[in-house]
């Protein structure tokens, strides 16, 4: 016990926690949980921004939360108890971005009260919280967090590049002037089934570069 | 001949296993194969030979593309005239439209069959010649006016995520030239909706004369505007505007004749799509509540794609049913479904390409449960049989 406690805060294990969700452990692209509001918030930069670190600020805090409570939770009754911290959360986060940032909060509407219903961040409660002390499962849920988040900004920059032709709403392809040969912005990349395409694409990448992710026939 | 056999063969140790060109083999061998029969025997096992390969059935749904093509070539030109106010020889409308639709066809071959080249050399698979036919339907279903670097995007699109992604050709779920139209639809609507684009010429609006129209049929019929309506035998002659290959039904009957003889296409889709699109059609006519479903019935099959789609699409032997049963259930559908997207959803004046699309989608659900039926009828005999015999 007294071994452990010497442990530093970040020592190798607990960097792994962190970053293995961004790579080859990625909530999106290889668990694929959280599609539903990959494919809803990705239209535009900033709202797919803001989601991320919303995302990221609950699961980190619930993680936290529900691993200082693990010994005193009842098992039969645990999922409950972790709606009720998720639930918390989200709403601390709603609320802080409507007093903030009140046109993106409007944007990503509904989408930010269903956090609470992600499947990351009760499968990372299920799977690590209940089973590990505070901080490792507050870096696995900031990790877990950012690797979501790190799709939903790459997804976004693309759907925005080419469906709006801006980065940050800043108009890009304009100020270049590749509007001029008779390009257009592609509609499709817009719609939802596109994010989809998108994130196939990425995941297509990334197991052509780690061939330890495909499964074996 | 002899010449060209000596060549190939001092060629050959270069691209085989060791050589210098080894990954470009399949290149090679396609080659090979196109100027002479391929020289590979099987080894082992018994075969059933048959002449019709592949490489037959595409030509031959080549060859039956060819009445639709040189139709539209004309009507290409004839529309282009008319709009500024000429009235072209048949030559000239021809040479015209020979013209303009060159361009898609070339595009259209050599960013698609340049994908399949190099899939092939990744892979390490042969080539494939199931681009042949998809290179040529893509032109056809497409707008004139279409710019070349939208129909490249949309054949790189449809060749790799349709059809590369699923592993090559015989393995996709979507029709693929339909899926090309598709993205076009979906991502540059300007380019397949409305009056314009329809006719060579009319988005630049060089020329125009007053008073000529370049809507389809059905872009009238989705605004309501019955009277200007061309006549049924317009439309089923096919001087109409439209997508290059869609236009004609005459061309496309004689199209569906040579499938049907050669036995390439299967007549139980064709008929029953045309069965669902009349069973439709006279279920509309019975409700008519509006001028669109008081249409004749015998219209939509004459109307926008509904034939060609008929024809050359929802006959795909890949992405259609493959069970005897399936095939009148999946073409039914595809006809019901097309007419009733065109009459009852305003955004979508054209309904076959999303109805085949969708129920390209549902084939191998309509074939699970076909073979299943089967699976429980004969099992039930036997079970009866075995009954009796107790007895």
């Amino acid at each position: 016990m007294s071994n452990q406690e010497k442990e530093p805060i970040l020592s190798a294990k607990n960097l792994k926690l962190l970053t293995e969700p961004l790579g080859r452990n990625n909530p999106i692209t290889v668990q694929v949980l959280g599609i539903c509001s990959a494919l809803a918030v990705t239209v535009k930069l900033k709202p797919a921004l803001v989601m991320a670190l919303s995302v990221m600020i609950v699961t980190g805090f619930s993680n936290l939360i529900i691993a200082s409570l693990r010994k005193f939770i009842p098992d039969r009754i645990r999922i409950i108890v972790q709606l009720v911290v998720i639930a918390t959360m989200v709403i601390l986060v709603d609320q802080f971005l409507k007093a903030y940032v009140f046109d993106v909060s409007k944007q990503l509407s509904v989408f930010v009260g269903l956090i609470i219903t992600n499947c990351i961040i009760m499968g990372r409660l299920e799977a690590f919280a209940m089973a590990n002390k505070p901080w490792p499962s507050f870096l696995d849920g900031i990790g877990n967090g950012a690797g979501y988040g790190l799709i939903l900004v790459i997804v976004a920059f693309f759907r925005e590049l080419l469906g709006s032709g801006t980065i940050f709403g800043y108009p890009v392809l304009e100020r270049l002037g590749i509007y001029g040969t008779g390009y257009e912005n592609n509609g499709m990349t817009i719609l939802p089934p596109m994010a989809l395409i998108i994130v196939g694409l990425i995941i297509w990448v990334q197991r052509s570069r780690d061939k330890s992710l495909v499964e074996k026939k | 001949m002899d010449f060209l056999r000596k060549k190939i063969d001092k060629l050959k140790p270069q691209f085989t296993k060791g050589g210098k060109f080894e990954k470009l083999q399949s290149v090679f061998e396609g080659f090979e194969a196109f100027l002479f029969v391929s020289d590979k025997v099987t080894s082992k096992g018994s075969h059933i030979r048959d002449s019709i390969d592949l490489k037959r059935t595409m030509t031959v749904v080549i060859i039956a593309l060819v009445p639709a093509l040189l139709f539209g070539c004309y009507n290409t030109g004839l529309q282009h005239f008319r709009s500024v106010g000429t009235d072209p020889a048949l030559f000239q409308a021809f040479w015209f439209g020979f013209i303009k639709l060159l361009p898609l066809i070339i595009v259209s071959y050599v960013v698609g069959l340049g994908i399949e080249f190099i899939a092939a050399q990744i892979r390490g698979h042969e080539i494939n010649e199931g681009y042949l036919v998809t290179g040529l339907l893509i032109p056809l279903i497409m707008p004139i006016d279409v710019p070349l670097w939208m129909l490249a995007l949309a054949v790189a699109f449809s060749v790799i995520l349709g059809k590369e992604v699923f592993g090559g050709t015989g393995m996709n779920v979507f029709n693929p030239a339909l899926l090309a139209r598709a993205f076009i639809f979906f991502s540059y609507p300007g380019w397949m909706t409305g009056d314009n684009v329809w006719t060579e010429g009319l988005t630049k609006g060089v020329n125009v004369i007053d008073g000529y129209s370049g809507a389809t049929p059905l872009s009238m019929l989705a605004t309501g505007d019955v009277s200007n309506l061309p006549s049924f035998m317009q439309m089923f002659v096919g001087t109409i505007p439209g997508s290059v290959g869609e236009t004609s039904v005459i061309a496309i009957l004689i199209g569906a004749a040579i499938l049907l003889i050669t036995g390439v296409g299967s007549w139980k889709i064709m008929l029953s799509v045309f069965a669902g699109g009349i069973g439709m059609g006279l279920l509309l006519n019975a409700v008519s509540v509006n001028e669109y479903m008081e249409l004749p019935f015998y219209y939509h099959l004459a109307m926008g794609g509904f034939a060609f789609g008929a024809v050359f699409m929802a006959t795909d032997p890949v992405s259609g049913a493959q069970t005897e049963r399936g095939k009148w259930i999946y073409g039914f559908l595809i006809g019901v479904l097309s007419v009733l997207i065109r009459v009852l959803n305003p955004a979508y004046p054209e309904g076959v390409m999303l109805a085949i699309l969708l129920m390209n989608v549902f084939a191998p659900l309509i074939d699970y449960y076909v073979v299943q039926a089967n699976i429980k009828r004969r099992l039930k005999r036997a079970k009866v049989t075995l009954n009796t015999g107790v007895k």
